[in-house]
C-alpha cells in the first residue's frame, strides 16, 4: 500500500497525525475515505489528489462552485461513476479500511447508497419502490414491516400509509425525494451519499429533508453535496470545500465557515465568487 | 391587379390546393374501407370461416385452413422473431459500445428496407431447397426475417427513452446491470415495446410475397409445420387473379377479414401506447 | 452502525445459494447473450447477400453485365435479360412518385402548417392506418376498381386527347404501367405524408414567424421559409417512398399485365422485377431460369439498399439540423 500522506497537525480540528502503523486506529474513526484520488473524464482531469476521511455516524458536507468536482467525487465513492464510459480513477477509496475496487460493485452499492439531485422513483407503487432494494438483495415474502420502518425513517409514513399501492409518481416533488431517501435507507446502507438532494425542492420540503438527515445520522453516515452553504452550516459536522477538482480545505463546519485557513475558502464563503 | 392582391390570391389558391391534396389522399382510405366493407360484408358467411376451399370453378367453400394457416405462420414467426429482436434491442440500448451497435443498427435498417420478395427467396434458399418441399417452416422464417428489424429498432428506441436516473437509482441500491434492465428499464418502457411488436406482427400477417414460394399454399389442412400451408394473403392473391366469380367473392371476404385484423391491431396498439405515456406522466 | 430494523436484509456477500447468486458474473453472461442475439441480426443480413450471390452464380456467369441490357426472355434458348423488368420497375416507381410527391407533400404541408391540431392529428392517424394496409388488399381493390376505371374512362380519355404522343398509344386494357403507377402512388402517399409532416413539424417556429413578421402571406411563409428548412427531410421521405415502390410486389403484379417487353406507351402492359419473380419463381423448372430470377432479385436488393441508405442519410441530416 502507498505511504499514508502526512496530515497537518491541526489543534483546532483535533485531527490525528497518522504515520504508518496507526492505520488500524484511524480506520476505527474513519468510515469511508479517499486517498490521493484523481479522476479523469477521458483526458480531462476532473479531480486532483483528493484526500478526505469521513467519520462514522456523521454528516459531511461538500461545498464549492459549479463544476468544481464535488459531485464527481461523490460518485466515485459508490463507483457509479463507472456507468459513464471513458472514465478513469487513480488513487484509492477505502470503506472500513478496504479498497472499494476489491469488492464486488453491487455488494459495495448496497453498503454505500445514493440519493440523486432530482427524485427518481421507479414507475412502480410506493410500496414496491421501497421493497425494491431488499427484494433484489434476496429478501422474499411480504415486507410490510420493513416498508413501514423505511417510510418512517424517511418522514413519509404518515402521508402515504393509506396509499402504498398508488404510483410513486402521484406524490409531490418533495415527497418523491423523501421516498427516494426512504428507498435508499431500506437496504440499511452504512454510508449514504446525497447529491444536492434539495436543489429541486421548495424551502418547506428542504427543511423536512434536513430534519430527516439529522435523524438518520445515528444509523448511517451521510456525505452530502450541496450548493447551499447555509444548509451545510445547518446540518453538517464537517465540511469540505472543493475548487477546480481539488479539495482546498476540510474540517469542522464551524471552523470552515467562521475561521477558514485558506484564502479561496474565505473568498467563496464570503461570496466573492461562486 | 395590385401586387398585394395577386399575392393574396396566390395565397388563397395554394392553401386551398393543399387542403384538396389532403382531401384526395384521405378520401382514398375512406373509399378503400367503404368498398371493401361493402363487398366483403356481402360475401362473408359462416362457411367462410368453417369450410375448406372447393376446387376451381366450384361455388361455395371457405377459407378455414387459410385462417388457421395464417395463425400458424404468424405464430411461429413471432416465436422466432420477437425474442431475437427484443434481446438484440436490449444489447443495442444497454450493453453495446460504439462500433458494433452502429453496425447492427445500420444492418437492421437495411433489413427493414429489403423487398419482401427478396426475403422470400432467402427463405426459399435456406429452408425449401434443403427440405426439398414447401413448408410452414419456410414461410415462418421469411416472416421472422421481416419482423426482426422492426422489433430491434423499436425495442432499442423505447429502452433508450428510459431516463438514465432510473438506472442509476436501481444500481445505487445494489442491483446488478441485468437486474436493473429486467426489473426497472424494461417495465418502464414496456408499453412502447409492446406497441411496436403488435404493429410488426400485424404487418407480417398481411405479407404475401414472401409466402408465395415458401409456404406456398394448400387446399387442405396442413398438419404440423412441415407441409405447404395455406394463408389468407396468398388465397386473396390467387382468388383475385382467377377467372371465377365465386372466387372473387371469397377474395373480398378474405380481404375484409385480413384488413379488419390489421386495422384493429393498429388501433389497439396505438391505444396502448397512448394510455401508457399518460400513465407514466401521472 | 446499529441495525434497529425489525427485519434486516441478508449480508452483502449473499450467503443464500439461490440460482441468481450462482451467476456470479451475471452481467457478463447477460452481455454475452445479448451480443449473441444482436449478432444474429448481422448474420441474417450477411446470409441474404451470400444466398443471393451464390444462387445466381449460373446466371451471372452466363450473362454477365449483358444481363442488364438484354431484352431476351426465351425459355427454349435459355436466354434471359433484365432490361424490360428494370425498365418496368423504374417506370412504375417514377410514375408513382410523379403522382404521390406533389399530392403527398401538399397534404403534409396542410397537416403540419395549416390544419388545426385536432384535425391534423386525426387525419394523420388515418393516413398512418393507410400505411398499414397490406399490399395484396391494394391489389385486390385495384383489380376490381382501378383497372375498369382505367379501361373504361381514364385511358380512352387520355388516348383521345394525348393520343398523338407515343405515351398514350395502343389498346387500352386497363392493366399496364399506368395502372401500376397509380396503385403505387396510392401506396406511397402515407410514407411521404407522414415523414414530410414530421420534417415540417421539426422546423422551429421562429422560421415561419420571421417570414410573417416581414409581411409574407401564410403561403409565402410556408413555401419560402418552412419548406426549404425541411427540404432534407422531405427528400428523405421521397427516397423512402421510392425504395418502397421499387420493391412493391403484390399490388403491382395484379395490375401490370405481366408482359416482359418494353413499350413507350404508358397504356401497355409491362413487368417489374418483383412481379416476374412473384409470378414465375414457384414454377421455375430449369436451374438457369431460377438463377436468372435470383439474379434479378440481387439487382433489386442492391437498388433498394442504395436508395434506402441515401434516405437514411437525408433523414439523419435533417434531425441533426433541426436540433442544432
Amino acid at each position: 500500500m502507498a505511504t499514508i500522506p502526512e496530515r497537518k497537525l491541526d489543534m483546532a480540528s483535533m485531527r490525528t497525525f497518522s504515520p504508518a502503523g496507526t492505520q488500524q486506529a484511524s480506520a476505527a474513526t474513519t468510515k469511508i475515505e479517499s486517498r490521493n484520488l484523481n479522476f479523469y473524464y477521458g483526458t480531462y482531469k476532473a479531480l486532483s489528489d483528493v484526500s478526505l476521511a469521513v467519520a462514522p455516524n456523521s454528516v459531511t458536507a461538500l461545498i464549492g462552485p459549479s463544476g468544481c468536482g464535488k459531485s464527481t467525487f461523490l460518485r466515485t465513492l459508490n463507483r457509479i461513476s463507472e456507468t459513464i464510459k471513458n472514465t478513469r480513477v487513480e488513487g484509492e477509496v477505502l470503506l472500513d479500511g478496504a479498497s472499494i475496487m476489491d469488492s464486488d460493485v453491487t455488494a459495495l452499492r448496497r453498503r454505500v447508497g445514493m440519493v440523486f439531485q432530482r427524485p427518481n422513483p421507479f414507475p412502480k407503487s410506493i410500496y414496491d419502490n421501497i421493497a425494491y432494494g431488499p427484494r433484489i438483495n434476496g429478501m422474499k415474502g411480504k415486507m410490510d414491516d420493513l416498508v413501514e420502518t423505511a417510510l418512517r425513517r424517511g418522514a413519509l409514513w404518515e402521508e402515504v400509509k393509506d396509499k402504498l399501492n398508488k404510483s410513486a409518481y402521484a406524490l409531490s416533488g418533495g415527497q418523491q425525494q423523501r421516498l427516494c431517501i426512504a428507498r435508499a435507507m431500506a437496504v440499511e446502507p452504512e454510508v449514504i451519499l446525497m447529491d444536492e438532494p434539495c436543489s429541486a425542492l421548495d424551502p418547506i420540503a428542504t427543511a423536512k429533508i434536513e430534519e430527516l438527515i439529522f435523524n438518520i445520522k445515528n444509523q448511517t453516515t451521510v456525505v452530502i453535496v450541496t450548493h447551499n452553504m447555509q444548509q451545510a452550516a445547518r446540518i453538517a459536522d464537517k465540511t469540505g470545500f472543493f475548487l477546480m477538482g481539488k479539495m482546498i480545505e476540510f474540517g469542522p463546519t464551524d471552523l470552515i465557515f467562521k475561521n477558514p485557513s485558506k484564502k479561496e475558502t474565505e473568498d467563496y464563503i464570503t461570496g466573492r465568487f461562486g | 391587379m395590385s401586387r398585394l392582391a395577386w399575392r393574396n390570391f396566390v395565397n388563397e389558391v395554394m392553401l386551398s390546393l393543399t387542403a384538396v391534396c389532403t382531401l384526395l389522399t384521405v378520401s382514398t382510405l375512406i373509399l378503400i374501407l367503404g368498398y371493401l366493407i361493402w363487398n366483403g360484408g356481402k360475401s362473408l358467411n359462416w362457411a367462410f370461416f368453417t369450410q375448406l376451399p372447393k376446387g376451381p370453378g366450384e361455388v361455395g367453400g371457405g377459407m378455414a385452413n387459410a385462417i388457421v394457416g395464417t395463425a400458424k405462420l404468424v405464430g411461429l414467426a413471432s416465436a422466432i422473431g420477437i425474442p431475437i429482436g427484443f434481446i438484440a434491442g436490449i444489447y443495442l440500448s444497454e450493453f453495446g459500445g460504439v462500433t458494433f451497435p452502429f453496425i447492427i443498427r445500420y444492418v437492421a435498417d437495411l433489413l427493414n428496407g429489403v423487398p419482401s420478395i427478396v426475403v422470400g427467396i432467402f427463405a426459399y434458399a435456406i429452408v425449401v431447397l434443403p427440405l426439398k418441399h414447401f413448408s410452414a417452416w419456410a414461410g415462418s422464417v421469411a416472416l421472422a426475417v421481416m419482423l426482426i428489424p422492426v422489433v430491434v429498432r423499436n425495442t432499442e428506441q423505447f429502452l433508450q427513452g428510459v431516463p438514465q436516473s432510473l438506472r442509476e437509482g436501481a444500481l445505487s441500491l445494489g442491483a446488478s446491470k441485468w437486474r436493473t434492465i429486467v426489473t426497472v428499464v424494461v417495465p418502464a418502457s414496456i408499453s412502447g415495446i409492446l406497441t411496436g411488436i403488435i404493429l410488426g406482427v400485424a404487418r407480417i400477417a398481411g405479407e404475401t410475397a414472401p409466402l408465395i414460394f415458401t409456404s406456398f399454399g394448400n387446399q387442405f389442412w396442413s398438419s404440423g409445420f412441415n407441409e405447404p400451408t395455406s394463408s389468407l394473403p396468398v388465397m386473396i392473391y390467387n382468388y383475385a387473379i382467377s377467372p371465377y366469380d365465386d372466387w372473387h367473392r371469397q377474395a373480398w371476404a378474405a380481404g375484409l377479414v385480413l384488413l379488419a385484423l390489421v386495422l384493429v391491431s393498429n388501433i389497439l396498439a396505438r391505444g396502448i401506447l397512448g394510455r401508457g405515456t399518460a400513465a407514466n406522466r401521472a | 452502525m446499529s441495525s434497529s430494523a425489525a427485519v434486516s436484509p441478508p449480508s452483502a456477500t449473499g450467503a443464500k445459494p439461490t440460482f441468481f447468486s450462482r451467476l456470479k458474473g451475471g452481467d457478463q453472461v447477460a452481455y454475452l447473450i445479448t451480443l449473441l442475439f444482436a449478432s444474429i441480426v448481422l448474420l441474417i443480413a450477411v446470409l441474404i447477400v451470400y444466398v443471393l450471390w451464390q444462387e445466381s452464380s449460373l446466371a451471372r456467369h452466363k450473362f454477365g453485365f449483358g444481363f442488364f441490357t438484354s431484352q431476351a426472355w426465351d425459355h427454349n434458348e435459355e436466354n434471359y435479360g433484365a432490361l424490360p423488368f428494370i425498365y418496368g420497375t423504374l417506370l412504375t416507381s417514377f410514375l408513382a412518385l410523379l403522382f404521390a410527391v406533389p399530392l403527398g407533400v401538399g397534404a403534409a404541408i396542410f397537416l403540419a402548417e395549416l390544419a388545426p391540431p385536432k384535425i391534423s392529428n386525426a387525419l394523420t392517424f388515418m393516413v398512418e392506418l393507410l400505411a398499414a394496409v397490406p399490399s395484396v388488399i391494394y391489389g385486390l381493390l385495384a383489380i376490381f376498381t382501378l383497372v375498369p376505371l382505367m379501361r373504361d374512362y381514364v385511358e380512352p380519355a387520355l388516348k383521345s386527347t394525348l393520343g398523338f404522343t407515343p405515351l398514350f398509344t395502343g389498346p387500352a386494357y386497363g392493366v399496364g404501367y399506368l395502372a401500376a403507377g397509380a396503385v403505387l402512388a396510392i401506396m406511397t402517399f402515407p410514407f411521404i405524408i407522414s415523414v414530410s409532416r414530421e420534417a415540417l413539424l421539426d422546423v422551429p417556429r421562429e422560421q415561419r414567424e420571421a417570414a410573417l413578421a416581414l409581411g409574407a402571406t401564410r403561403w409565402e411563409a410556408t413555401w419560402q421559409a418552412v419548406v426549404p428548412f425541411a427540404k432534407l427531410g422531405i427528400m428523405g421521405s421521397i427516397f423512402l417512398g421510392l425504395a418502397r415502390a421499387l420493391g412493391e410486389t403484390m399490388a403491382v403484379t395484379m395490375v401490370i399485365g405481366n408482359v416482359p417487353k418494353i413499350s413507350a406507351s404508358l397504356l401497355s402492359s409491362g413487368y417489374t422485377i418483383a412481379s416476374v419473380i412473384a409470378n414465375e419463381f414457384a414454377e421455375a423448372s430449369s436451374d438457369i431460369f431460377r438463377e436468372s430470377l435470383i439474379f434479378l432479385a440481387l439487382v433489386l436488393f442492391l437498388l433498394t439498399i442504395v436508395i434506402n441508405g441515401a434516405a437514411r442519410l437525408l433523414i439523419i441530416a435533417t434531425t441533426r439540423k433541426g436540433s442544432s
